[in-house]
């Protein structure tokens, strides 16, 4: 079993997690063309190492994570929030 | 019958004498027996049949690797299939029987097989009932899938009892910094160091007791160090097996609490299911003796030499009386010595010529010499023997047993499960742990030390290593050399039987043979992982645990190369069984998943609802009057819905409610239709689509402030919606200040539908003027008050296509509004409708639901072009217009009747063209209902090319699965009323 260290909740099981996916990814405006969203929906790499991803603590905070984790041992790096302002406020409480 | 036990040996408790039940008859053992000493101590010798052969098998072994003394506990719903009898703890009252036998054990007629053996070599099913593939391969599979029932009944184990399982089992959690599998000497000394340095510690042992391979030991006496650890603090958990390490430090433990007791507390569980996360992880699992493949080396009698030293030390059972020992390394003697001071008559073959042991002369040792073939059937009659040197029989030794040491394999499984492959260490001629980054040590006979005082060394050790990668320590360790032994072991694997037909069992529990090896190989399987599954070697309930490294080294033979370049294969969890019903813990029957109701569940089952399942959900189906059918019912309640007015339950739809100032741009960004000039006091009905432009769900967002949207979802995609929507506003829109939040529980909400529903509403509001068609028009809403000053919001919002509203209470009010409205409706000779009733009423206006969903559908299959718009970008607004989801062919929603209006038809019928009824058609019918309107039976689905291109045509409906067969007319999908005069009434 895996084991994320959310920055709101602490070290929790991975079944309090959904699995979003690849958290590289620059989602393109809403406007651009076919090609684009093609490129960023279908199109992904097959990473064998460390990889950045993105979970949901569904059964948590609810918060979206940035988790550095290792596809090959699944030992991760690293977890912080998505969003820019709660890794804001996650620095500044610890 | 002659007992084997004897006076003076052994920790079992002889004041207490047990009755158990073997074969129908009655024995006796004692408190701490195990099933397998307590049928020893009987002189009972044949305990099973083999699995292909109906060879008799006695007992191998004194624990879990046991691959013969395989027996079925229990009668009726407690019948527990193949138990190790090594392992099973007797108790008074035990009832246990043989496996895998025909009448019974010692006379079985399946005992033919033995002597058929050549038919049942490896790979003989897959050969005979599978054909030859590829050219046979359909014919073979389905000659398999035929035969495979009778094969598997013939070559079976014990069967499970068929029945539900009485008894409860749990799932368990704990913390800790430590655990500590195996309690021997280095566990325990491990445990001790690490208690003492303030980790907090669990203590894991598969056994009853603890002590590990010292309980062999005549002078042992574990009451000391029990006191030890429990003053230190640490948690000890006897009974329980570390069955599997997994990722992150967490351990699987199943503990064995009542299958030990005969008549258990009804309200304690049979076992324990526990998941431990640890921060470091020492295994002291300890070492498996091997045997020796030699012909006959099976017939009941032979067992491992360790075996026979616990029953002798821990039972006090002789398991023999003139034993032979055939060994390649020092372990043995200690045992030797000890068994011939009970009075056995001991011979040791040593296959080693050239070394040196003490001893006091009490038995005979013979220097090269090696076993070589067994004379008996159903008991040992004698040992035929060879030299070492020059394989073949020279003379032949009376005997009742042979005990064999192959040497050692350390327990390096559960270190396995973590990908970690061992190395193959010469001197020991076995497989030892190789270091891993993770936070696990090996420790004890499982690095393999032979001797004790390096395993208490290596407890130590291992704890200092664990405190230093927790970054509690920085201090010097080292372990001990592998190894122990005086002389080197010489590696014996096999003794080669010179004439033909030889059977050298490689695994007993499997009858694997030293010449299905051969013949695997002969047949190109060279690879470890092909021939354990041609040959099912290692497949079986002790996974190999003894026979593994013999099957290795006799592929290394064939292929000219050396065991670590033949490789191993992987151990994987569980280390040893693990019930099923200890993986279900408590999620069975009703609690197998959450049960979810709405806050008037109980006023719909009072007022006679019946209740359907709708994903987690318990809805109200429909609401029989008397003797009613679900049709009559339905039928009545749609009726009476378009006739004057229904009631029902929606509060299973999803509601979030959207609050901020970026609450508008976001609703515009989300739903493919636009909602930036939507009003406040107004409702609309929105389809939000997934990146790929594939519809995701649909459902209604109502403006209620400036900056304050309430949203209903389906009730399947209700969770999945708001993920998506909080993955949206912290991943992609990080600078839209919107908040979502689920308030899908704290709403209670209720449908009220028909040309009478505003009258009915009338009688139940505070001021009936909020509600009059200009202040709340169609897709109108309004928060008002019920009557007793009850908070609501109302919508009018219509899904059966008449005049209807939907209204929301806090779920604390649901039943006072239910009677409320109920009482109101009755004066309009109302209903309360269910979800079947739903379900026509939307058929006939062709609204989706999910059955059209599902994931495939795009906005113009499903017929809303119009909801999709042009004047603004959206999620899924350019991948809509992909190539695929824009031909000409794809399936588009459209109305169907039966050409025969009398028929009937059903969700899942095939579309075809006529004579080209095949394959997938051309379309599908997703639901059907009767139409009580139109008065006969409808249905909408999809067909290739939509309504334009069927309308003047007759399709098929296939509907093979019920073996029916109907004409079909393509119609509009919106049946009834298709301009929404009623709904705006
Ligand atoms: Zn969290």
């Amino acid at each position: 079993m895996i084991r994320i260290n959310c920055p709101y909740c602490g070290e929790r099981d991975h079944n309090e997690f959904s699995y979003g996916g690849d958290a590289t990814i620059n989602y393109p405006s809403l406007d651009a063309s076919e090609k684009e969203w093609t490129e960023a929906i279908f199109f992904r790499k097959n990473i064998k190492g460390f990889q950045f991803e993105t979970w949901h603590h569904s059964n948590g905070c609810r918060m979206w994570l940035v988790v550095e984790r290792s596809t090959v041992t699944h030992e991760i790096k690293s977890v912080k929030p998505c969003h820019p302002d709660l890794q804001k406020v996650v620095k500044n409480n610890k | 019958m002659k007992t084997r036990r004897i006076d003076n040996y052994g920790k079992i408790n002889r004041d207490k004498i047990l009755s158990f039940r073997w074969d129908k008859k009655n024995y006796k053992g004692f408190e701490g027996d195990t099933l397998a000493s307590a049928l020893l101590a009987n002189n009972i010798g044949i305990v099973g049949r083999s699995f292909k052969y109906h060879r008799p098998r006695g007992i191998f072994s004194s624990g879990v690797e046991e691959s013969g003394a395989l027996v079925t506990i229990g009668s009726k719903d407690r019948r527990d299939p193949n138990v190790r009898a090594t392992t099973q703890e007797l108790y008074n009252g035990l009832e246990a029987s043989g496996q895998n036998a025909f009448p019974n054990v010692n006379f079985d007629l399946a005992g033919i097989n033995n002597y058929l053996g050549r038919f049942f070599a490896a790979g003989f099913y897959y050969k005979t009932f599978m054909g030859i593939p590829p050219l046979e391969w359909g014919k073979g599979t389905a000659i398999w899938m035929f035969f495979e029932k009778f094969i598997r009944k013939a070559a079976g184990m014990g069967s499970a009892s068929g029945l539900p399982d009485p008894d409860t089992y749990e799932h368990a959690h704990d913390f800790c910094d430590l655990i500590v599998v195996g309690s021997g000497p280095a566990g325990v000394a491990a445990a001790i160091e690490a208690a003492e340095k303030k980790l907090d510690v669990i203590l894991v042992e598969q056994d009853s007791l603890i002590g590990g391979n010292q309980l062999a030991e005549n002078d042992f006496d574990n009451s000391q160090i029990k006191n030890q650890l429990e003053n230190l603090g640490i948690k000890i958990m006897t009974r329980t097996t570390a069955f599997g390490l997994y990722d992150n430090c967490v351990v699987g433990l199943l503990e064995r609490v009542t299958d030990h007791i005969s008549a258990p507390n009804v309200n304690i569980p049979r076992q324990r299911f526990w998941t431990i996360r640890a921060k470091h992880i020492i295994v002291g699992a300890g070492a498996i003796e091997r045997h020796i493949a030699f012909n006959n080396n099976d017939i009941p009698g032979v067992m491992t030499v360790n075996a026979s030293k616990h029953y002798l030390n821990r039972y006090g059972v002789l398991t023999g009386k003139r034993i032979v020992i055939a060994t390649n390394n020092d372990s043995v003697y200690e045992t030797a010595h000890q068994l011939s001071e009970a009075g056995a008559n001991v011979t040791v073959l040593d296959s080693r010529t050239n070394f040196e042991i003490e001893t006091n002369k009490s038995f005979e040792i013979r220097k090269g010499y090696v076993p070589y073939n067994i004379n008996g059937s159903k008991k040992i009659d004698s040992l035929d023997i060879s030299k070492s040197e020059t394989i073949n029989k020279s003379e032949t030794i009376d005997c009742d047993q042979v005990l064999l040491s192959g040497g050692w394999s350390p327990a390096v499984h559960l270190l396995s499960h973590r990908g970690v492959k061992p190395k193959w260490d010469y001197n020991n001629a076995c497989f030892l742990p190789s270091d891993t980054k993770e936070n696990i040590t090996m420790v004890g006979s499982s690095r393999g030390l032979w001797n004790k005082n390096d395993c208490i060394a290596s407890g130590i050790a291992g704890t200092t290593d664990a405190l230093n990668r927790l970054g509690i320590s920085k201090t010097n360790y080292f372990f001990p050399k592998p190894g122990g032994w005086k002389n080197p072991i010489q590696p014996l694997y096999e003794v080669k039987y010179k004439k033909s037909r030889s059977k050298s069992f490689v695994d007993y529990q499997h009858d694997v043979t030293t010449d299905d090896v051969r013949l695997a190989h002969r047949e190109g399987f060279i690879s470890v992982e092909h021939l354990k599954r041609y040959t099912t070697l290692g497949m079986a309930n002790d996974q190999g645990k003894m026979g593994n490294i013999i099957g290795l080294s006799l592929m290394a033979e064939l292929l000219n190369k050396e065991i670590p370049e033949v490789g191993t294969t992987v151990f994987r969890p569980p280390y040893t069984p693990v019930s099923i019903g200890a993986l279900s813990g408590r999620n069975v029957g009703k609690h197998f998943r959450p049960l979810r109701v709405t806050p008037m569940h109980q006023w719909n089952i009072d007022h006679g609802a019946k209740m359907i399942e709708v994903g987690l959900y318990q809805r109200p189906w429909y609401y029989p009057k008397e003797n009613e059918t679900l049709s009559d019912s339905y039928i009545r309640e749609a009726s009476t819905v378009r006739k004057t007015v229904g009631i029902c339950d929606v509060t299973s739809l999803g509601k979030i409610a959207i609050q901020g100032p970026g609450s508008t741009e976001f609703l515009n960004r989300i739903y493919s239709n636009g909602f930036s000039k939507l009003q406040v006091g107004k409702a609309r009905y929105g389809i939000m689509l997934r990146d790929d432009g594939i519809v995701m769900d649909d459902g209604t967002s109502w403006r209620l402030a400036e900056n304050e949207y309430f949203m209903t979802t389906s009730t399947g995609e209700a969770a999945k919606v708001m993920s998506w929507l909080e993955e949206l506003l912290q991943t992609r829109w990080t600078d839209l200040n919107v908040n979502v939040t689920s308030v899908s529980e704290q709403w209670a909400g209720v449908s009220i539908a028909g040309p009478k529903s505003r009258e009915v509403l009338n009688n139940c509001v505070d001021d009936s003027l909020v509600i009059t068609n200009n202040k709340l028009p169609f897709m109108g809403v309004t928060s008002t008050f019920l009557k007793g000053n009850i908070p609501c919001r109302i919508a009018r919002i219509s899904f059966s296509g008449e005049l209807a509203f939907e209204v929301y209470v806090k779920s604390d009010f649901a039943n006072t509004m239910m009677d409320l409205l109920w009482e109101n409706a009755k004066k309009y000779d109302g209903c309360l409708y269910g979800l079947e009733a739903l379900g026509a009423l939307r058929v006939e206006k062709g609204h989706v639901t999910a059955a059209e969903l599902d994931g495939r559908v795009t906005i113009d299959d499903a017929g809303l072009s119009k909801m999709a718009s042009t004047k603004k970008s959206y999620i899924g607004s350019a991948m809509r217009k992909r190539g695929v989801l824009k031909n000409n062919d794809r399936e588009i929603l459209v109305g169907f009747f039966p050409t025969n209006l009398k028929e009937t038809f059903n969700a899942g019928t095939i579309v075809c063209e006529k004579n080209n009824i095949k394959g997938q058609g051309i379309g599908r019918i997703t639901s059907v209902t009767y139409s009580p309107e139109l008065g006969h039976w409808i249905g909408i689905g999809f067909v290739k090319g939509g309504l334009d291109k069927w309308k003047d045509t007759t399709l098929v409906g296939a509907d093979p699965v019920r073996n029916k067969q109907m004409n079909l007319k393509v119609v509009s999908p919106h049946m009834i009323d298709p301009k929404g005069e009623r709904m705006y009434a």
